[in-house]
């Protein structure tokens, strides 16, 4: 096995048990620690495949800015193991069947994709590079990052709205 | 097996860069806190710590074994693994920054050319500012599991006050990148080495006065040194987020400020001060002369320099600038220091469309 291929199946292992690790917590901060390793892991899998730049954009607004939000959130509104709810047995079963019937969908949709046996790109690739991938936006997919980018900017306002007191 | 073939040796050279850049900024911070002391001491007109050793040059390790046995305390009504978890964050994260700075050029050791920097990503910037922000979660962990309101309190001013400054801080970045065109560290230095004045005018600090000095007030916040050392306001928080803390758990908090003070310092010299560059002298000339390896060592001495001017700074400022109210830092941080980082950026960037076509 090559070096690359022992890291990947180390991310995977590791994106996997810390994601199950995610759902399976008790305590919420627990839960936000574990997401934060989920997307530690996928941003090595990003580096794997040389997309460095959505590698460390990954960090910097997954790891980084929302799950400090997340964990203000739960740090103040003080959410521990022992005042979680109990939900319904009932609930709890209609989920699973939910998210198992949409687990379902999803491989019967995605088994004769043209996705599958296209080859990733390898770690010698250039295409996640920001050059390359600030080339492209600015190019092929100009009208979408700008609509973007018009939807980034209308939930700023809106959020400065809502902060504002009167 | 493709394991075994890979170069043996660079694995190796990685490795011992590693654990010098470890050992030096660990050795660094141990006497920041000894410089600190004298600093302050000279600033106030007393003689600072001059009992131990030498002109008191021991002290920095009479401090640590002080801190190595004291009881270890976990508080019993804290979450203990997370407790345990935030001081390891903090030191790993204000370490693990020093891999993209550029520490020097090149040393030629048995034929081997020996690069100084750890690691040259792309993304060298980007990455720094990942680590940043990765970085406030010690703090937030480490003040919640505390499970005292003083901690919950300074770790939540702590996280959002580090947010806050991290957009400002982008943005002057923003600006610097127009001019270099480059995110890569070791490219940034090399293009400064190639200005007038044996590299003096190429420093990115003439292109970028205002960013600059931006970027300098975001550090200090960043760091939560004084006059932004909110988070540890003692008049307000007893200690702040490190309160519940002992022995060589709040020894790792304590250190971990420090190391990141040397760690910015060194970005900061690199990005707007040339970084390895010797001023008023031509390095390439003067390798033909002497050697690589002697320029090369030369080089790290002007950096070390360089960065033990930024320590100066920032323990000039902290004894000279009382600490900011809690609304005043934002108010700075949101409705000044943004603006005017908006407008540096709009301008740089007007001005290097119009220089370009």
């Amino acid at each position: 096995m090559s070096i690359t291929q022992i890291l990947f199946w180390f991310l995977s292992a590791l994106s996997i048990l810390s994601a199950l690790m995610m759902v399976t917590s008790r305590n919420p901060v627990h839960s936000v620690l574990w997401l934060i390793l989920v997307f530690f892991a996928i941003s090595g899998h990003y580096i794997l495949m040389n997309a460095q730049f959505l590698a460390i954009v990954n960090m910097i607004v997954y790891a980084g800015a929302i799950m400090v939000l997340f964990l203000f959130v739960i740090m103040l509104m003080n959410m521990n193991a022992e005042t979680e709810p109990q939900k319904n047995k009932w609930l709890k079963m209609a989920g699973a069947i939910g998210s198992g019937t949409l687990l379902l969908v999803l491989v019967a949709a995605l088994r004769d994709s043209e996705l599958r046996g296209r080859t990733l790109e390898g770690p010698e690739g250039t295409i996640g590079l920001v050059k390359q991938l600030g080339a492209v936006l600015f190019t092929d997919y100009v009208v979408p990052f700008e609509i973007s980018s018009v939807l980034f900017l209308s939930a700023m306002v809106g959020a400065v709205l809502i902060g504002k007191k009167d | 097996m493709q394991l075994l073939s890979t170069d043996i040796s660079l694995i190796l050279e990685k490795f011992s860069i590693i654990v010098i850049v470890v050992l030096a900024l660990l050795g660094i911070a141990l006497y920041t806190t000894f410089a600190e002391r004298k600093v302050a001491g000279i600033m106030q007109d007393r003689y600072g710590p001059n009992r131990a050793g030498p002109f008191g040059l021991l002290q920095p390790l009479a401090d640590g074994i002080k801190l190595f046995f004291k009881e270890e305390l976990i508080p019993l009504a804290s979450n203990r693994i997370l407790f345990i978890l935030g001081p390891f964050i903090a030191m790993f994260t204000a370490l693990i920054t020093g891999a993209v700075v550029p520490w020097g050029s090149q040393l030629e050791i048995f034929d081997r050319t020996v690069s100084l920097t750890i690691a040259k990503p792309d993304i060298g910037i980007l990455y720094v500012f990942a680590v940043v922000s990765i970085g406030v979660f010690g703090m937030m962990i480490g003040g919640w599991a505390s499970n005292n309101k003083f901690s919950l309190l300074a770790a939540i001013r702590g996280a959002s006050q580090v947010i806050s400054y991290e957009l400002a801080m982008g943005l002057s970045i923003i600006a610097l990148l127009f001019v270099t065109g480059t995110m890569n560290l070791g490219e940034i230095v090399t293009q400064q080495m190639a200005g007038g004045l044996g590299g003096l005018l190429g420093w990115n600090i003439f292109m970028q006065p205002l960013g600059f000095l931006i970027f300098l007030v975001c550090v200090f916040a960043e760091c939560n040194r004084t006059p932004f050392d909110l988070p540890e306001a003692e008049s307000e928080l007893n200690m702040g987020y490190h309160q519940e803390y002992s022995s060589l758990k709040l020894g790792f908090f304590l250190f971990s400020e420090y190391i990141n003070m040397i760690v910015s310092s060194a970005v900061m010299a690199t990005l707007f001060f040339g970084g390895y560059d010797i001023p008023f002298v031509d390095e390439t000339a003067l390798s033909a002369a002497w050697g690589n390896n002697i320029v090369a060592i030369l080089g790290i001495l002007m950096l070390l320099s360089k960065i033990v001017f930024f320590l100066f700074l920032f323990m000039w400022v902290r004894w000279t600038i009382p600490r900011f109210r809690y609304d005043q830092l934002m108010d700075l941080g949101w409705r000044k220091m943004i603006p005017l980082a908006l407008a540096n950026m709009l301008i740089t960037g007007v001005v290097t469309l119009w220089l370009n076509s």
